[in-house]
């Protein structure tokens, strides 16, 4: 089959546009780097915070908040891990669901874990005065979290930037929900819950609006 | 059979991602030679998705570009045809899709188009501008050589007096007088009327 004029022309163009390029690393090694700018992040704020306080209070029988923070911390290593794979033309849609048992994991346990109020006459559920601080924090947290994977993901090229984002957005929301157990001495409450899905619905809608929009632009049909 | 059929397709894939390799690298030879070489693959894809052929040449040329914007995620420890075939189908996809929009909003009547009259080329208005204009030459071209200067430059290249000023080498006094006598003899030649 010979190519059209028009084909023939975009070749050579492309051709005479062609610079050599450095191969983009792995999926799994940029989940490394993001993973470990974050151990950075959560080792800062366990020099400051009451490391040990929170281990007994995330393990404190028959508490759900300890399923609930490895639920966090999972979504946020799987999701990254998913955004990764889908920066990359070649992958499919379907790593969009890897986040998707950790990420019910997160939420079912959060939700029984609210049960505890009513349960336990011993539980502390967050004052109200303090949910602002909560939502404050994740919001805070998650956008230079989510500054810093917009930008590694857009040394890839994803055919699908707006689901990117966005499962980069719950990356980086959950890695925020896991870093705020340093600094949450409460037990799970509703409020608290409906506080953190909140921050974390932002988190992700932010992430679509702004950060699909860098990675479309990427992607935009225009050669370089 | 099938299996020199696959041991036939593993060698077109080594080839093309050796290729790919060294385009990676900056080899504008291999570069070209591989995206020639992906057309006919890529035309085929497009047609498996339900490409009409109208739209084929979209795809193939969106499909070289993202190849393109797209070559530095190439890792040479996959297969090549397999990271081609993805990006054609997406964008075999996409051009379904631009399909279907164009379906449903515009309609193809080329008589509709052959038929509809263009405003802008109306002959009465053409001849009257014509006639206007040669009007305006003549009645310019009756003025002194720096009453011109000063008519041409404030109301045909509609620049203010400092910038005629800078282009001519002329005060802005001696532009301004000369433009309000310009004007004055414009007036006369025309019954006295703007």
């Amino acid at each position: 089959m010979i190519p059209s004029d028009l084909d023939d022309q975009l070749v050579r163009a492309l051709g005479a546009d062609l610079t050599p390029v450095h191969r983009l690393a792995s999926p799994g090694l940029r989940l490394l780097m993001w993973l470990a700018i974050l151990g950075a992040v959560a080792l800062a704020l366990a020099m400051v915070s009451d490391v040990g306080a929170m281990i007994r209070r995330l393990v404190a029988a028959p508490d759900m908040m300890w399923l609930a923070a490895i639920g966090s911390m999972l979504t946020a290593v799987l999701a990254a891990a998913a955004a990764f794979e889908l920066s990359l033309p070649d992958r499919k849609a379907t790593w969009a669901l890897l986040p998707l048992p950790a990420f019910l994991l997160w939420i079912g346990a959060s939700g029984m874990g609210c049960l505890r109020a009513w349960a336990l006459p011993e539980a502390y559920p967050m004052p109200p005065v303090h949910t602002e601080a909560c939502l404050i924090f994740i919001v805070g947290v998650s956008l230079p979290l989510s500054l810093l994977l917009i930008v590694m993901l857009r040394r890839g090229f994803s055919l699908r930037p707006n689901l990117t984002a966005i499962i980069g957005g719950l990356a980086c929301a959950s890695a925020a929900a896991t870093l705020l157990n340093f600094i949450h001495p409460y037990d799970a409450a509703a409020t608290d819950l409906a506080v953190h899905a909140f921050a974390v619905v932002i988190v992700i809608l932010v992430n679509t609006i702004f950060g699909g929009r860098i990675l479309v632009s990427k992607s935009a049909l225009t050669a370089r | 059979m099938d299996a020199r059929a696959a041991s036939q397709d593993t060698e077109i894939d080594c080839r093309r991602a050796a290729w790919m390799v060294a385009a990676q690298a900056g080899d504008r030879t291999a570069y070209e030679t591989l995206l020639r070489d992906c057309i006919p693959f890529i035309k085929r894809v497009a047609r498996g998705q339900g490409i009409r052929p109208d739209f084929m040449d979209d795809v193939v040329q969106e499909t070289l570009l993202t190849v393109h914007q797209a070559r530095q995620t190439y890792d040479p420890n996959r297969s090549f045809t397999a990271w081609l075939r993805t990006i054609a189908q997406r964008r075999a996809i996409d051009g379904l899709r631009r399909a279907h929009r164009t379906g449903t909003r515009e309609v193809y009547a080329p008589l509709a188009y052959e038929n509809h009259s263009d405003p802008s080329g109306d002959p009465e208005e053409a001849a009257f501008q014509r006639d206007h204009t040669e009007v305006r030459d003549s009645a310019i071209g009756k003025l002194s050589s720096r009453q011109r200067e000063a008519v041409e430059h404030l109301a045909l290249q509609s620049q203010s007096l400092a910038q005629a000023a800078t282009v001519t080498g002329r005060s802005t006094g001696s532009l301004r007088v000369d433009w309000h006598r310009a004007l004055k003899t414009l007036r006369a030649q025309f019954g006295g009327k703007d």
